[in-house]
């Protein structure tokens, strides 16, 4: 209804055309990354008796960031040693209140520099800025609040009238949430009284090193948090030491089992947040463009690097091509690229290790004889990338359909009955996730008792608190983090 | 329309526009909170920005509806309308001036030849409480003083009440009276209390012969919001996708800045899509924004930062 | 401690004897049995000093050590009647809700810890072992799905149902321990007890260890713990009534299904739990309970990939191994506690450990 017939002095914009965004980098230059990094034990860093040194690369680029040490067994040893004269003489005996606002000190520094953190997270791990700035930090500040509170409250948490920590916890995190996963870890165990070694991953080392500077900022007594940076024989190590009483590990069901054998027989106490294989289920009264956006953000949040993630997408049969052609639609518009652009929605692959994976699998499933789509999407020349992916015409069966790819890669399935969605949704060794999509109350909670798994989403998907645990059933570990629940892992 | 039979079908009677509004599927509130948010932190700087900006002048619909309206007014507020910045001939006119029915004739003659529209509220605006045939000749009186479009408000009584037939109905015989006119239908969604209401009545202005579905007469608060817009964004998409019509939308109320205004460009941009970045199906309800708009262009331009001093107020 | 071993009677004063014992007392006795007026249904025939003394005090709840044959069948006759033969009772599996013998076809002899012979029982193979996981998950659903009150009147029920029975246990324990009459009395109340202190808990647990959490943002959310699924359990060596119900009662309270490992030495009171059990409307197959040498069957448990928790209470030097086989699949394992005191309150540790947390969010919105 434009009336083109009139003339005009001005210029009239281009109509009907795309709105180009402009690039919108966030800048670097709020982070100073140092060469080279040290192991930080005792409250210093200190050089690895191990002498050797890893390089993290910046996924984006392929372009090194910084050399961390790599510890070995000497090192460990001593980080251990650190970690128990620390809760020997001062952070056991420490009143809670005291260890509590630590805590608090450590949450406010977090907040403070939260840009610096965001960036630096973005740089190492190759996730979209929005997604650290939005999501990782700001919950990493809000998890060491919220376990502040409860360091002089743990008479209260339901694990008895004087429950005691545990000692020193060997925690070795994953890279596809860094600082995150340092926070779950890190949080309840200093609030229940634990010191502990962290391990942060191979890949992703350096906002875990930032973080042992807030502790020193913080002015946190030495030895109470130990970052030994290293790859996977460094946390090998420091699982099996015997001075470890608690191991907390986030990362592949392989090695968590590994972690369990190791275990069997000792007295250390093992929490586990292992794999998973997510249902996402879609019923056919589901609010459908809510639903789409629950797909979207279930599997291609964070490049689909999450253990929770809505890899398996259940749609009912009879809005199945519906809600494909509007999740089409949707996808069309993520916008893949440069992490640090603030417009990016999808950002790099963590490492070229795991963009073989997802290529090999997602090579599996066209095998398989699953339709693989992508939309058009340039990816960049240099770094590891790899588009969003929907495979339809998925079966069960499919290697698609039960392995964790761990990537941008949704696998596509339909059912027709209530019975046969919630079937199918349990028919796997994991039970981490799921979500559900109906707007009728009670559907949702039929299906909610019934799905195994730890976390059910309902009319929503991938949302974090440090409030609600977390944790699996099955083979997707044990253990709950976040809330009250994840004290019970650091309390005898 | 290919879609007229289908349309009349549902219109049966007030069960059957019933039976199909409420299978429309449903709006979870968080979720499109959420989506709005989200498409709300879309950050779009230099070149992109001053492109936005243009194309958000040459959506306004330039508005003044207040009892004080004066005659003086509403030619100050034309000559605006054809050159937001007399100083720089390169700002596009904006789409409309929007007025109410008794200043449409002196609009008009402002306008004449500059490409502007005029559009006028009409039917009882804001409250639609009035006759029918009131509410008709209200919109005739303004179609003949020269109106090319006309801004309707439904009966939201009927409406919240269940009458879902008689808004239907009287949504066709404005579109009647409207003649060449294009209508634009205001859901006035701050009164309608959910999103999964804001939807229905999209799908029901749709159906009855809408152009343009309007958020608000801008005398109600909340007026446009981002999730309502989203949702109706969403409606004439999924119109479109059914029938292969395109309606517009105009969000009226509450854009202030450019800020505002680029939100609303992202939320066309990623919810309908690029067809809808168009004066012709999109537009902006507002009167203030202008100058926020003039404003940030200059910055643009100039690289320094502009006083509302250097422009004018109307 | 144990319940056997702290009142270990010395022989003189308190051993108990089953069957061949009991027989031959009967029959050396038939001349003054007399006195004492035999049950209704082959009630339990008095070999000892303190037997006669519970069942004076238990009275008519004799009649109860009927079904299945159970309990010392000696039968005194009048004085001048010949010997009957007493009619012995045979100990199964009890899997699915039924007492096969094991597949295997094998038995092995039961002692007291005198070394007198009480029975043969079944010896339970690998595949015994697979049957009872497979009846153990055929009934999860089922269990978990009923309402915790309902699973709380059952085990309650189960509770009733030992109540009768208290004569018979009481000469089981009393003989499986060796521990004098009173002892074994008190050991069985207190296993009694246990059932009603679980029975309470079923419908409580949820609140107690539930709960919503007050996430930032429009949600609700809500913290349920749901039973983990099958548990193997491997019952303690030493306490073969309460130590056994103790572990078999917080599992099931829960919603979860158990595949038990009674006591290897003394495996003849879970026997007489599975024939309570199975008058006690709980439904086949929560719990199985097998006999045998818990050094062939727990491996074959432990690593099962459909056994979702694992209860290592009476696995001795074996706990370390089984630990290992259950982490290939993350089995949930409950680790020994040596010196476990049996009568002290259990609190909810037996329950938690066979818990998953499901946290359910959900919009809130208009």
């Amino acid at each position: 209804m434009a009336d083109d017939d009139a003339t005009t002095a001005g210029n009239r914009p281009a109509l009907g055309t795309a709105l180009e965004y402009a690039p919108a980098p966030e800048s670097r230059s709020v982070v100073a990354i140092r060469d080279s990094y040290d192991l930080f034990i005792d409250g210093v860093f200190t050089p690895a008796k191990s002498g050797e040194r890893i390089t993290t690369v910046n996924p984006a680029d392929e372009q090194p960031l910084a050399e961390v040490a790599a510890a070995g067994e000497e090192d460990v040893d001593l980080a251990v040693v650190a970690a128990r004269r620390a809760f020997d003489e001062v952070w056991g005996p420490m009143p809670g209140a005291e260890r509590g606002k630590y805590l608090f000190r450590i949450s406010r520094i977090l907040a403070e520099r939260a840009r610096e953190f965001a960036v630096l997270e973005s740089l190492d791990n190759g996730k979209p800025i929005k997604e650290t700035r939005d999501v990782d930090i700001p919950l990493v500040a809000a998890h060491f609040f919220y376990y502040a509170g409860w360091a002089d409250k743990l008479a209260h948490a339901g694990y008895g009238p004087d429950p005691r920590p545990l000692g020193v916890a060997a925690q070795v995190i994953p890279w596809n949430f860094p600082l995150l996963m340092l926070a779950w870890k890190i949080a309840p165990a200093l609030a229940t009284g634990n010191t502990v070694v962290l391990k942060p991953a191979e890949t992703t080392p350096l906002t875990a090193l930032l973080f042992a500077e807030v502790c020193q900022e913080a002015d946190l007594p030495a030895g109470v948090v130990n970052i030994l940076t290293g790859a996977g024989a460094t946390g090998r190590t420091l699982v099996a030491h015997p001075g470890a009483d608690k191991v907390a590990f986030t990362g592949s069901t392989a090695v968590g089992r590994e972690i369990a054998r190791v275990a069997a027989g000792t007295a250390k106490r093992v929490t586990l947040e292992l794999g998973g294989k997510g249902a996402n289920i879609v019923y056919d009264d589901a609010a459908l463009d809510q639903a789409v956006e629950g797909i979207v953000s279930g599997i291609f949040f964070n490049q689909g690097h999450v253990c929770c993630a809505g890899s398996r997408l259940l749609v009912q049969e009879s809005v199945a091509d519906e809600v494909l052609e509007r999740l089409k639609t949707r996808v069309s518009r993520l916008r893949l690229g440069d992490p640090l652009d603030k417009n990016t929605d999808i950002g790099a692959i963590n490492s070229a290790a795991q963009l073989d994976r997802i290529r090999d699998l997602a090579g599996t499933g066209q095998a398989e004889g699953a339709e693989s789509w992508s939309p058009a999407c340039d990816l960049p020349e240099r770094g590891y990338w790899f588009p969003p992916t929907v495979f339809t015409g998925v079966s069960q069966s499919h290697r698609i359909a039960r392995e964790e790819i761990f990537g941008p890669v949704l696998s596509v399935l339909t059912f027709r009955t209530p019975e046969e969605a919630v079937t199918k949704a349990n028919n796997t060794p994991y039970g981490l996730s799921a979500g559900v999509w109906t707007e009728k109350g009670s559907r949702m909670l039929w299906t909610a008792n019934r799905l195994r798994a730890g976390i059910v989403w309902s009319n929503t998907f991938n949302k974090f608190d440090p409030a609600s645990p977390f944790g699996g059933y099955k083979e997707s570990g044990y253990g709950r983090e976040g809330g009250r629940h994840g004290l019970e892992g650091y309390l005898v | 329309m290919p879609d007229t039979a289908y349309a009349s079908d549902t219109a049966a009677s007030n069960t059957s526009l019933r039976a199909y509004l409420y299978g429309l599927p449903g709006v979870d509130e968080v979720g499109a909170q959420a989506r709005a948010a989200d498409l709300s932190t879309r950050s779009i700087k230099t070149t992109a920005k001053r492109a936005a900006i243009d194309l958000a002048i040459s959506m306004v619909d330039l508005t003044t509806l207040e009892g004080a309206d004066t005659r003086g007014k509403v030619r100050a507020m034309s000559a605006k309308a054809a050159h937001p910045d007399p100083a720089d001939p390169s700002v596009p006119r904006v789409a409309a001036v929007c007025v109410y029915p008794d200043m449409v004739e002196t609009a008009v003659a402002a306008l004449r030849g500059t490409g502007v529209g005029v559009a006028s509220v009409a039917t009882a605006f804001p409250s639609g409480r009035a006759p029918l045939e009131a509410k008709l000749a209200d919109t005739r009186a303004a179609v003949a003083a020269g109106a090319t479009e006309i801004d309707m408000v439904i009966d939201r009584g009927a409406f919240l009440s269940g009458d879902l037939r008689k808004v239907h109905d009287e949504i066709i015989a404005v579109k009647e009276a409207c003649g060449t006119a294009h209508l634009k239908v205001i859901l006035e969604t701050g009164e309608l209390a959910t999103l999964d209401n804001v939807r229905r009545a999209s799908y029901l202005a749709m159906l009855a012969g809408a152009d343009f579905i309007k958020t608000s007469t801008g005398k109600v608060a909340p007026a446009a919001t981002l999730p309502v817009t989203l949702v109706m964004l969403e409606a004439v998409r999924d119109h479109h996708a059914a029938t292969g019509r395109r309606i517009g939308v105009k969000p009226a109320g509450g854009i202030r800045t450019t800020k505002d205004a680029i939100k609303n460009l992202v939320l066309v941009n990623e919810v309908a899509g690029a067809a809808w970045l168009d004066p012709a199906l999109f537009r902006l309800g507002a009167s203030s924004v202008l100058n926020d708009l003039l404003m940030q262009r200059t910055r643009l331009t100039t690289g320094t930062y502009p006083g509302p001093d250097y422009y004018t107020l109307d | 401690m144990s319940d056997a071993a702290n009142e270990k009677a010395t022989p003189a004063t308190g051993r108990a004897r089953l069957k061949r014992d009991a027989e031959k007392a009967a029959a050396k006795a038939a001349g003054d049995s007399a006195a004492v007026p035999p049950g209704p249904d082959g009630a339990t025939a008095n070999a000892g000093g303190d037997r006669a003394a519970a069942d004076t005090r238990t009275g008519g709840a004799a009649a109860w050590s009927d079904a299945g044959g159970t309990g010392p069948e000696a039968r005194a006759g009048g004085a001048s009647a010949a010997p009957r033969l007493a009619v012995r009772r045979t100990y199964k599996l009890y899997v699915n809700g039924a007492f096969p013998r094991s597949e295997s076809g094998r038995s092995y002899p039961v002692t007291s810890p005198d070394g007198d012979h009480l029975a043969n029982a079944s010896l339970a193979s690998r595949k015994d072992a697979r049957d009872a996981v497979t009846a153990a998950r055929k009934a999860f659903s089922g269990w978990s799905g009923r309402t915790a009150y309902n699973r709380g009147q059952i085990l309650y029920r189960a509770a009733e149902m030992m109540e009768g029975r208290r004569s018979q246990f009481a000469d089981e324990v009393a003989a499986a321990d060796g521990v004098r009459r009173t002892r074994a009395e008190a050991l069985v109340s207190a296993a009694i007890d246990r059932w009603v202190y679980y029975a309470g808990w079923t419908d409580k647990i949820v609140q107690a260890v539930g709960g919503a959490n007050p996430v930032s943002g429009p949600y609700f959310n809500l913290s349920t713990p749901e039973p983990s699924g099958v548990v193997a359990v491997l019952a303690p060596q030493d306490a073969p009534l309460l130590g056994l119900v103790s572990v078999i009662a917080p599992v099931i309270a829960t919603g979860n299904t158990a595949v038990v490992i009674a006591s290897e030495r003394a495996p003849l009171p879970a026997i007489t739990l599975g024939e309570v059990l199975a008058t006690s409307d709980l439904p086949g197959g929560v719990v199985n309970i097998l006999t045998g040498r818990t050094a062939e069957i727990s491996p074959h448990l432990a690593a099962h990939a459909d056994v979702d928790g694992l209860d290592l209470t009476g696995a001795g030097d074996l706990a370390t191994d089984l630990e290992s086989a259950a982490a290939q699949t993350l089995t949930r394992v409950r680790r020994p506690a040596p010196g476990e005191d049996w009568t002290a309150d259990p609190g909810t540790g037996r329950m938690t450990p066979f818990l998953e947390t499901k946290t359910v969010w959900h919009t809130i919105g208009v």
